[in-house]
């Protein structure tokens, strides 16, 4: 079980949670039990089978993409997933 | 075994000296010489002759070729009485330099003939009471106030970052803080904007924002760029020289813009985003670590980047955000700790976290990598809806 903290642009997605967990064995076995039970995640996080590249994973605080990106297995350790953001005013 | 005194006598048969009425005339003169200054700091900054070179008696020798490589020049060398600047004539006779004297009776008879003295740059009174908290500080102390009167500073946008960023900015002594912003002050500003008030209202930011700091501290500088920040005016207002850019901007196009300014001008930027209960700070200094880029290479399609007008902010967030911007700020120009550069800091003020991701230079980075594909400015409004639609489609 991994825990994966959702972004506030996307929480409307998730019934407005905060952190959902979700089962797998790396980082697209997570996203893929995310989209399965939040279907409207998928055109925010996945683009032809890839990770979108609008937005960031972090596993342990590090990028998944100087990792193995989706291939990059998880340890028990928290999911982030962030979009950039522009609001400054 | 020789004692000081007679080593002193004997250094002196070695040189030339000249008396301080004598070089007060070879001042005056058509090709007048170098006065170099070889007291220790505490004493150059009670005064100096008037276009003294200053170097210690002890960095002498390992400074003075790189400071000055003609050995033909005509140098008068002095200390406090006389005796220090004769073993430094010895020595810069000995790496060759060909024309030196050394001043009797030192800078303190050149003082006592009433021969002009300059002092340097040193805090008033009142700035020694204004910024005694900072002066208390070793990482900051008198050095580094200077540092920060001498600063430029550009902040992008005078809205919820850029309001405490200024403020605390110009309390902290940043002597030049430039603000680029377009918008008139509106009364939805005021849950968050701070640096502006309600007889603001319909007032240009930058104006108003230009008050505040001044009533706060007399000692900024203000310059203000009534305009929004666009690839047609971004070389003048970076050409006018900035230590560091503060980014308070509140749309993608200004930040990729922002960006590739700052990479090709090689200004460090202190990033702050804010959204609802969430914020995000960052440093990027070029080259040296991560650009925004390297971060988002992609904006986010318009339905997955709401602002802050559309999806609104906690009033005190950009406090937060902005405040720890000025912090970064004040630090990357002291030269001093840890800055978040390689580092995103994620605050959350619902559940009152602060988690931070590692953020790295991306090898192929379009505008900051070795081989950039990217060197002049793009489109960036068409840029980031192309994004958009490509995500859509």
């Amino acid at each position: 079980m991994t825990a994966v903290r959702i972004p506030p642009t996307l929480r409307g997605e998730v019934g407005g949670e905060r952190q959902v967990e979700a089962h797998g064995d790396d980082v697209r076995g997570v996203l893929e039990d995310l989209v399965a039970r939040y279907p409207g995640l998928a055109s925010q996080l996945l683009e032809d089978g890839d990770l979108a590249p609008f937005v960031n994973v972090y596993l342990g605080g590090e990028d998944v993409r100087t990792l193995d990106g989706l291939d990059t297995a998880v340890d028990g350790q928290t999911i982030i997933l962030l979009p950039a953001m522009a609001g400054g005013s | 075994m020789a004692s000081y005194r007679d080593l002193l006598t004997r250094i002196k048969a070695q040189i030339d000296e000249i008396g301080a009425a004598d070089a007060r005339e070879r001042a005056a003169s058509p090709t007048p010489p170098l006065f170099l200054d070889v007291r220790e700091r505490e004493e150059w900054e009670e005064g100096f002759v008037p276009g003294a070179l200053h170097v210690p008696r002890g960095q002498l020798e390992s400074r003075i070729e790189g400071l000055l490589p003609d050995r033909s020049r005509e140098l008068v060398v002095y200390c406090a009485g006389g005796s220090r600047s004769a073993f430094a004539a010895k020595s810069l006779a000995e790496l060759g330099y060909e024309n030196v004297s050394s001043l009797v009776g030192g800078f303190t008879d050149w003082k006592r003939n009433g021969f002009d003295v300059e002092t340097p740059r040193t805090l008033s009174p009142q700035q020694r009471a204004r910024y005694s908290r900072h002066l208390l500080i070793p990482e900051v102390g008198e050095a580094g106030q200077q540092r920060l009167l001498a600063s430029r500073v550009l902040l992008i946008g005078a809205g919820g970052l850029g309001s405490p960023a200024s403020l605390y900015l110009a309390a902290a002594g940043v002597g030049t803080i430039g603000i680029v912003d377009a918008d008139v002050v509106d009364d939805s500003n005021l849950q968050r904007q701070i640096v502006h008030s309600t007889d603001r209202i319909g007032e240009a930011k930058v104006l108003s924002a230009k008050r505040t700091i001044e009533a706060l501290n007399p000692d900024v500088d203000v310059k203000t760029y009534e305009e929004r920040l666009t690839s047609e005016n971004v070389e003048r207002i970076l050409g006018e020289g900035w230590d560091l850019i503060v980014d308070g901007t509140d749309n993608f196009p200004t930040r990729y813009l922002v960006n590739d300014a700052s990479v090709w001008h090689d200004i460090p930027v202190v990033h702050g985003s804010i959204y609802r209960f969430e914020g995000q700070v960052t440093v990027f200094k070029p080259h040296a670590g991560p650009c925004y880029r390297c971060l988002f290479p992609t904006p986010p399609p318009p339905e997955l980047a709401p602002s802050c007008a559309e999806g609104g902010v906690l009033g005190v967030l950009p406090g937060i955000v902005g405040s720890l911007q000025a912090s970064e700020a004040l630090k990357l120009l002291l030269g001093i700790g840890e800055t978040l550069q390689g580092r995103l800091l994620l605050i959350d003020a619902l559940a009152t976290t602060f988690d931070e991701v590692s953020v790295e230079r991306d090898p192929a980075c379009p505008v900051c990598s070795e081989q950039p594909t990217i060197t002049e400015y793009v489109d960036y409004v068409e840029f980031c809806q192309a994004a958009g639609r490509a995500v859509g489609a």
